[in-house]
């Protein structure tokens, strides 16, 4: 049996000075960075009213309300709960559908393989910026100025602000497509709106399918949420019925809504492997 | 070069072209029945949520007009001819936009905390148990699946009005997103130093601390920065429900019809969500930059 070989500290410290005496400022970064997370954590704290009094009043105040809240009992208004989320679904279905059907010329227009011009691109981009700065909750307390309350502002709410995310998305899909197929129908003679529909769309249409139908599903979320505002749908129930404090049909709703999430994930989830395939997805 | 292109014979061409033209129409029936059935969906959704085209044709012009209000003062003028006047409110909007930040910050905080506590209970290779793995991700499932904004009405009515039902409600969301990220990056975590540790005799709990937290603490810094991002827009709503934040002065300004303020409060959120974007890219890129070179 051979010895371990006897290693030379002193000339691993000179070859390697920064693992052996690491310079005081890289020593304290870490330490220094907690400090400063916690001073703000803890002033957050102080300035949001945060007692402990009054945390552990409200916890115990949750505590019966999630006593109260079992069983969950829809009582007599099945049906109309049952409508509601009919409600939220087609919200999300035909607001997902229309920004998509408005947002696709618009990407064309902000991808850069398509207009060159830095010109045209710049203020469209920043345009679909904006629209998705501002929260689908603002667009459709907009909304409601505009069309009045119900499941319709929904619609337009989710339209417009999906109308930026999905115009942002497709054109990024649409600078990724592979140009070979674009020049081989330029060299074929074909016009730059055939270049489009027979070189440009067949790749990316089933990227785009399988992003619409990821906001399908991810906007049954958001229109749950916009009812809370006056919009409509599933969300306008749970907001009133926890502003009455009925709170076993608030637990029946919110199970509703867990059941009718999931039923939907799935459903998605198989349509897009079947629309660009198990390995796209992953 | 010249390449000759072998012409088939009549017959075999005819049967080549029948094959293809089945193949093709067979995938033009599919698509077509597909689109059907969109469509029947799509009208039955129409139905559903009392689409009515004669009331957005009616009132389109609002729509485009309420723009052109909002941007209009009192006195008739464009906004951006008096931005004194415009952003009257500054004070108090700069207070409550500081709020808004607060929460976000304080709830991510929080929220990242408790995944980080429970995403080891909750990673494939990790969790001491199996039945232990189940119940914190159905809870962190739940956590993540009922959106903020009903957690905060609920919570509202707990722990009375004000930023305190917010923050909360942020943290229990951060936690169920968060803690489901944080497990998939420990499940992605090189098992080898695990392994060397525990023959060392040492514990599940020195496990995590030596062996996989130095892996992963970059990455969960990024998913915590992210969802930092996040939470600045979902705290400047938090005050539609009565939670805290600027969400509260907008909902003020758009229900009394205050227009020039409502153009103000947006501009406001907006420009801070754009800053807030572009240095937590950054802090992110510097981050996993740093992870790259070592």
């Amino acid at each position: 049996m051979t010895k371990p070989q006897q290693v030379d500290t002193q000339e691993l410290r000179a070859r390697y000075p920064d693992v052996f005496a690491r310079p005081a400022s890289a020593r304290l970064a870490t330490p220094a960075m907690i400090v400063v997370a916690l001073a703000i954590l803890i002033y957050g704290l102080v300035d949001l009213d945060f007692s402990p009094s009054r945390f552990f009043a409200g916890l115990s105040q949750l505590g019966w309300i999630s006593l109260m809240m079992i069983p969950p009992d829809p009582g007599s208004s099945l049906p109309i709960y049952l409508k509601a989320l009919g409600e939220t679904l087609s919200i999300a279905l035909l607001g997902t559908t229309l920004a998509a059907i408005f947002a696709l010329p618009v990407s064309l227009l902000a991808a850069r393989n398509i207009v060159p011009s830095n010109i045209v691109r710049f203020p469209i981009r920043r345009f679909l910026d904006s629209i998705r700065g501002v929260d689908t909750l603002i667009w459709a307390l907009v909304w409601i100025n505009v069309v009045g309350l119900g499941p319709f502002a929904g619609v337009l709410a989710i339209a417009v602000s999906d109308f930026g995310a999905f115009g942002k998305l497709f054109s990024e899909a649409i600078e990724g497509a592979d140009q070979k197929q674009v020049e081989g129908i330029r060299a074929s003679g074909g016009s730059a709106l055939h270049e489009i529909r027979f070189g440009l769309l067949p790749q990316v249409l089933p990227v785009i399918a399988g992003q619409v139908l990821y906001f399908i599903e991810s906007n049954t979320r958001s229109a749950t949420i916009i009812g809370i505002v006056g919009a409509g749908g599933i969300g306008l129930q749970l907001a009133e019925q926890i502003r009455v404090l009925e709170w076993q049909k608030v637990s029946f709703l919110i199970l509703m809504i867990l059941v009718a999430v999931a039923a939907i994930d799935f459903i998605s989830g198989k349509l897009r492997f079947a629309i660009i395939g198990r390995r796209a997805v992953a | 070069m010249t390449v000759a292109v072998s012409i088939l014979p009549e017959q075999q061409l005819a049967a080549l072209n029948a094959a293809y033209r089945q193949a093709v129409s067979r995938r033009r029936l599919r698509l077509l029945l597909g689109a059907a059935i969109f469509a029947a969906a799509l009208a039955l959704a129409a139905i559903g949520a009392e689409v009515n085209l004669r009331t957005l044709f009616t009132y389109f012009g609002n729509f485009i007009s309420y723009f052109d209000r909002i941007l209009t003062l009192e006195n008739g003028q464009r906004v951006w001819t008096d931005v004194g006047e415009w952003f009257w409110g500054w004070r108090k909007w700069l207070k409550m936009l500081g709020e808004t930040l607060l929460i976000s910050y304080v709830g991510t905080l929080i929220g990242a905390t408790f995944a980080f506590c429970l995403n080891f209970f909750a990673a494939e290779n990790t969790s001491p148990a199996p039945w232990l793995r189940f119940v914190v991700r159905r809870l962190l499932e739940f956590a993540r699946t009922v959106p903020g904004i009903v957690f905060a009405l609920v919570f509202v009515i707990a722990f009375g009005l004000g930023p305190m039902a917010g923050v909360l409600a942020i943290a229990i969301h951060s936690t169920g997103a968060l803690g489901k990220l944080f497990s998939e990056i420990v499940e992605n975590a090189d098992m080898k130093p695990v392994e060397g540790i525990r023959s060392t005799g040492a514990s599940w709990l020195s496990c995590m601390r030596f062996a996989i937290v130095p892996q992963v603490t970059a990455g969960y810094a990024s998913y915590a920065l992210l969802r930092f991002e996040i939470n600045v827009r979902e705290a400047s709503v938090m005050g539609f429900v009565g939670a805290g934040g600027i969400g509260q002065e907008l909902v003020v300004a758009i229900r009394k019809f205050y227009y020039s303020d409502v153009s103000a409060i947006l501009l406001t959120i907006i420009v801070t969500v754009f800053i807030i974007d572009i240095t937590t890219g950054w802090l992110r890129s510097r981050l996993f930059g740093k992870e790259a070179r070592t």
